[in-house]
Formats: structure tokens, sequence, C-alpha cells
């Protein structure tokens, strides 16, 4: 596991959060946290459940507006832009409840990814010319590109909530990747998965990474966090509490004491245990 | 013991009581779904009934005369006009997903604008072909302008304000006599230019090579022109970048927005595009009629178009296109209980007018107890409100609705 870019000091990293603070009335579900992801690395994020994970992932889409602090995207401000100004700036996410388009087919909900990416209006809908013959032909192709990518093309006429769970995670994504995002964010990309799924998202998110879309990851398995993520932050009800390499992160003490927990000092019979063989 | 009255009504009874059961019986509907399924897949069956469906409508008015009256080609002349309401009803509340209770005062603008510019009330009287369609471009800016602020709401919340637009604009329609006539206040707008073709008024009979052509087949003509370009226009729209976004947000506005749907312009053109086909109507109504008042514009005109789109299978164009014809001609047809019950029973004993609301309304409750999806939906729809499998509910519900917000 050599991250492919490492971290070097002054470059200018793909995101940035800086201070982002979230409070929900006297609950403070995220305070104070900074993080930069550089490009063309996969950066995990992990943490206990209701650490505040997934609403960092809400306030940098735009879905929330933090409290304090801010979140800039290749040096763009996203503090207050809605969702789908994030998303055409070339941040897509998934969600950890998935939230497919449940009634459209598979092949449609990659196409409404594309949405962002073509811009054909009204008066081309209705008098389909030329140009707007051939956008939705490249939508329909791309589409069916990224369905084969994800393993989904033998799928493509099916109604989206027919889908297996793990084929519905991975239509989420191929969704996502149609907005042609520089970063995607994936929220439990592998929850509900078997271990041979597992594996195959870990391939997927490799080659993901490989055509060059920097990946920021939320899972609760650690293993695959370990093997997979060239950084991860640690958050603990609502802090960073470490941030770092997973080996270094790993053997951090405040993230033995509060994350790994008795489990670990234990020698570990919980979900985690996996972890220590490494 | 059984007075001479009561057979009568016993047969009404079972006639009732057949016709309910031939509809849970389904195989109408059974057969409409197979016919769909069949049309959908094969080309050259499709072909055929394209031709054979246009050589119907073409003929439809004379044979329609002859079998039932003059009456009836006006019916089917305001038939026509629902199909092109409820089509455009149908994007707002069919493809986005908008639960829109005041569609209706978006056909009173269109009305209003037609009557106003084209009658004595002011002396104007532009031509009918400027009329038209500016019309539905001023209702399609009331799309936008009604749309805008209920943009952040959902649901019932939707519903309850674009019902008050809707008695708004009639309220306002019904009080503009004062002080500067506009509207005539509730006495409405009469001696409306009706539309003409090569100086003839189209509301008069008309010599064709030998055929008279009487006004209401000249405007069916005309309706179905328009309702044809209607059709086509929601067909275009629905399979297009813009009918998936609408479908996006119908489906999960969240995960919409989330892969970069502007929700707000593309929920205001649901409305724009809604409000324009109601404009055009309202127009065609105006110059049809001859005359408008607030009357025509009320609720109930709104929840009437939207029973078409729900009845018929919201979001289908084919099950919108039925549900309008069958709620503008059904209540027609249930006018014939009175000399029905005269007769059966030898006198009338329940007021046409009142028993015909109720069997509609049974009709109604009953299409909705048996068949929630409409009677001719999506294929996909279909699915949707008849899942196979509840657990998939179950776990959709779970998956989807929790929102994040
Ligand atoms: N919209 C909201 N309103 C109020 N509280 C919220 C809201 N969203 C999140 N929270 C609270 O914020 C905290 C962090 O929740 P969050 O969903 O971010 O956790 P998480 O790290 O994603 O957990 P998990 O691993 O279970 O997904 C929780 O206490 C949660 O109850
Ligand atoms: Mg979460």
């Amino acid at each position: 596991m050599t991250p492919s870019v490492s971290p070097a000091a002054g470059a200018a990293p793909l995101l940035a959060c800086t201070q982002v603070t979230k409070r929900f009335g006297g609950l403070s579900a995220l305070s104070d946290v900074s993080l930069s992801v550089q490009a063309g690395e996969i950066f995990g994020l992990i943490g206990p459940n209701g650490a505040g994970k997934t609403t960092l992932f809400n306030c940098i889409t735009g879905l929330y507006h933090p409290s304090c602090g801010s979140v800039h995207l290749n040096g763009t401000a996203l503090t207050g832009l809605k969702p789908h100004a994030v998303a055409s700036l070339g941040l897509a996410r998934t969600f950890q409840n998935i939230r497919l388009f449940a009634n459209m087919s598979v092949l449609e909900n990659v196409m409404v990814g594309r949405h962002v990416r073509s811009n054909a209006g009204v008066l081309g809908a209705v008098l389909r010319g030329p140009r707007t013959r051939a956008e939705e032909r490249s939508i329909r192709e791309r589409s069916l590109e990224l369905l084969d990518s994800v393993g989904l093309a033998g799928r493509a006429g099916e109604q989206a909530r027919f889908l297996p769970y793990g084929d519905q995670r991975r239509l989420e994504i191929a969704r996502a990747l149609a907005t042609e995002p520089r970063l995607l964010a994936l929220d439990e990309p592998a929850a509900g998965m078997n271990p041979i799924e597992t594996q195959a998202l870990q391939d997927l998110l490799e080659g993901i990474r490989g055509r060059g879309v920097t990946l920021l990851l939320i899972e609760h398995d650690v293993r695959l966090m370990m093997c997979l993520c060239d950084r991860v932050a640690v958050l603990d009800y609502g802090r960073k509490i470490a941030d770092g390499v997973p080996a270094e992160v790993q053997r951090d003490p405040a993230v033995i004491e509060a994350y790994l927990g008795a489990g670990a000092a234990a020698g570990g019979e919980d979900g985690l245990s996996a972890n220590e063989r490494k | 013991m059984m007075k001479p009255g009561c057979k009568g009504r016993r047969a009404l009874v079972i006639f009732i009581c057949v016709n309910l059961r031939s509809f849970a019986d389904n195989s109408f509907l059974r057969m409409t779904n197979f016919l769909s399924d069949r049309i959908y897949r094969d080309p050259r069956i499709a072909r055929i009934a394209f031709v054979a469906l246009g050589a119907l409508l073409l003929v439809l008015p004379f044979l329609v005369e002859a079998g039932l009256g003059r009456t009836w080609v006006r019916i089917l002349d305001f038939a026509m006009l629902y199909v092109m309401l409820a089509l455009g009803l149908n994007i707002v509340v069919g493809y986005a997903g908008l639960l829109d209770l005041g569609y209706v005062a978006f056909y009173a603008v269109g009305a209003y604008f037609y009557a106003i510019l084209a009658s004595p009330q002011f002396g104007l009287h532009l031509p009918w072909w400027a009329l038209l369609p500016t019309g539905a471009g001023i209702a399609c800016l009331f799309g936008v302008m009604l749309g805008a602020p209920t943009l952040r709401l959902r649901g019932d919340y939707l519903a309850i304000v674009t019902l008050g637009f809707g008695e708004i604009i009639r309220i306002f329609l019904n009080n503009l006599n004062a002080p500067v006539n506009v509207t005539n206040g509730p006495q409405g707008i009469n001696m409306i230019d009706p539309v003409t073709l090569g100086g003839a008024a189209l509301t008069r009979p008309m010599d064709l090579f030998g055929l008279t052509i009487s006004g209401a087949h000249a405007h069916y003509y005309l309706f179905l022109g328009l309702t044809l370009l209607v059709v086509f226009i929601a067909f275009r729209l629905q399979d297009s970048r813009i009918g998936r976004a609408w479908a996006a947000i119908r489906e999960d506005e969240v995960a919409a927005e989330a892969m970069g749907i502007n929700t707000r312009n593309v929920k205001l053109l649901a409305f724009a595009m809604g409000a324009t086909f109601g404009g055009l109507g309202g127009g065609l109504f105006a110059a049809f009629q001859g005359f408008v008042s607030p009357e025509s514009f009320t609720l109930m005109e709104s929840i009437m178009i939207l029973c078409m789109v729900v009845l018929g299978g919201m979001g289908h164009i084919p099950g919108v296109i039925l549900g309008a014809l069958l709620v503008t001609m059904l209540p027609e047809l249930l006018r014939y209980i009175g000399p029905l019950q005269q007769e059966l029973i030898g006198h009338v004993v329940v007021d046409p007018s009142d028993l015909r609301m109720l069997l509609f309304g049974i009709g109604l409750v009953v299409v909705m107890l048996f068949r929630p999806q409409g009677l001719w939906p999506s294929p996909v729809r279909a699915r949707e409100l008849k899942p196979d499998n509840p657990d998939q509910v179950h776990q959709e519900q779970e998956a989807l609705y929790d929102a994040e917000r």
C-alpha cells in the first residue's frame, strides 16, 4: 500500500474542510473538524456509530450547511452552495441508506446522473434535433459503459428496486460516477455485502481511483479500510481524534481507546478483531 | 306483496352489483394491459393500430352524430379539451409528482385572456391565432409565479397552497369588475369571438365538398389537431433529459438534487409546462363556448381534472387520455338515468343529477379500491402500486424514506 500521491506540504488539497462544526440544537454532531484530501488518494473516514461521519458528508455535499467553518473543493468554497451546484463542481456521493430512483430502470438511474453534464432543454426535447439526438445517444452509451464497469450491464432494463442489495450499492456508485466527479464520496459502500462482494467492491474502488477519481470513503469494515485507504481520519463524538496513514492511526492510543475500545485491549471478539491480525 | 316499482328498482340494484363485480373481476382491465403490452412489443401491430385509430378519429364525429345526436359531438369536443388539460396536469402530478389542486387557475387565465382581448368587453378583437399562443404563454408565466412560492413545500402542504391559489384566481376574476371593469365580475364575458377559418367563424355550419360541417364538427377537428400536438409534446418531454429529471425528483428529491439536478428549476419547469397546456385549453374553451364566467373555474373543476389523471393512470399518457374521456363522458351517460327510471318504474324516483354524482363517486371509490394504480397505468407504475412482494415495500420504505434533511 503505497500512497500514489503523498500529501506533500504545499500541494493544494482537492478537498479541504476547515474547522467544520455542525450543531443540531444542543447536540454538536461535528466540532471543529478539519481535514484535507489530496487529489488521487483514497481517504477513509472511520469512527463509531453516531460519530458524525454522515453528517460531515452532508456538510460537504451541501445537504446541510455547517454552523461554522468552511469546505473548499479545489479552491472553490462550497459553503452555502446547494447540493446540485456541489455536484456540478465535481463532487458526487452515495447514501448510507441507499437512495436510488426506485421505480426507474437501472439504466435510467445512471442516465439521470448524466443530467448535469448535458444540456438539452424543453425545446430540444420536443423538437429532438440532431444535437439532442446525439446528446441522448452519448448519455445512453456512457451510462451503459458505466453500468458495465460496475458489473451491472446485464441488468440495465430492470427496475432499480428489484436489484439485490449489493447491486443497488454498485448502481449508486455508477450513478454518482455518471456526474463525472473529481471526488467521489461513498457512505458505507460495503454495508450489507458478503465477503466476496466486498472483495469485488475493493477492486472496483481501486479501478475508479485508477481512472483519476479521488475517493472519500466511510466504512465500518476496518480490514477493508486498512488495505484500501492511503490515509484515514478518525471521528469520535464529532471530533477528529486522529489522521494519518492507516498503520499509524491503528497504533494511536487515542484511537484504540475511543474507537477500538475495550474489545481491542482484551484481544477482541467483536467485529473489529480482524484489525489485530495486521 | 311486491309493488310494481319494486321490480324495476331490484333490476337497477342488480345492474349496479353486476357492474361492480365486473370491475372487481378486472377482465376489462386485464385486456387493456394485454393490449398495451402487445402494442409496446410488436411494431407491426402498433402500426396497424395507429392507422385504424387515425381513421376512427377522422370519422368519429359523424359516427357519433349518427348514433347519438349532435349533443354528443359537443361532448366529444369537451372531451378533447379535457384531454389537453389532463395531459397538462399530468406533467405536474404524474411526471414530477407535485400534487397541484389549483390547476384550473391556468385554465381560467387562458380563458379570460382570450375573452378580454377578443370580445366587446373592451371592443378589442385580436385574432385567435395570436391570442391562443400568447394566452398559453401568459398561463406559463402564471405557472412560474404560482410555482415559485411553493417550491419548498411537499405533499399535502403543496396541495393546500395550490388549492388556495386556484381559489384566489377565481375570486379575483369574480371581483375584478370594479373600480375598472376588467372581467365583468360574476356575469362573465359574453360574445367572445370564435376561431375563424378564412374569414368564416368556426361556430357556423360550413359547406365542404357538398358536406355540411357543423360548428361542433369543425371544433372537433381543431381540438383533435391540438390534442395530438399536446400528446406529441407530452411524449417527447417524457422521454428526454427533462422527463428523466422530473421522474427523478418524483422518486427521490434529495437524491436527485445530490445528482446535480437543480430541483427548483426543474419543478418550475413542470409547473410552467403544465400551465401552458392549461392556458391553451382555456383559450380554446373561451372561443368555443363564446362565454366565460368565474363559475367555470371552481375547485370542483380542478378536482375533476385531477380525477382524470389519477383514474386513468398517473404519468401514463394513454391512461390519462382514457381517464379524461371517461370522466367527461360517463356523467353525460348517466344523464340517461332519468329517462331510464321513467321507463322502468314509470316515474322518476331519484333526481338524476343527484344520482349521477353518487354513481360517479361510487365508481371512483371502486376504482381506487381495486385499481389504485389507475385504469391503464404504465407497466412500471402498475408494479409500483401492486408489488409482488410485500417485503420489498417494507425494505424500500426503510431504505428510501428516511430523509436525511
Ligand atoms: N438531521 C439531524 N437532526 C438531528 N440530529 C442529527 C441529524 N443528523 C444527524 N444527527 C445526529 O448527529 C450525530 C451524528 O450522526 P451521523 O449520522 O453523522 O453519524 P455516523 O457517524 O454517520 O453514524 P453511523 O455509523 O451510524 O452511520 C448523531 O447523534 C445523530 O443523531
Ligand atoms: Mg452514517
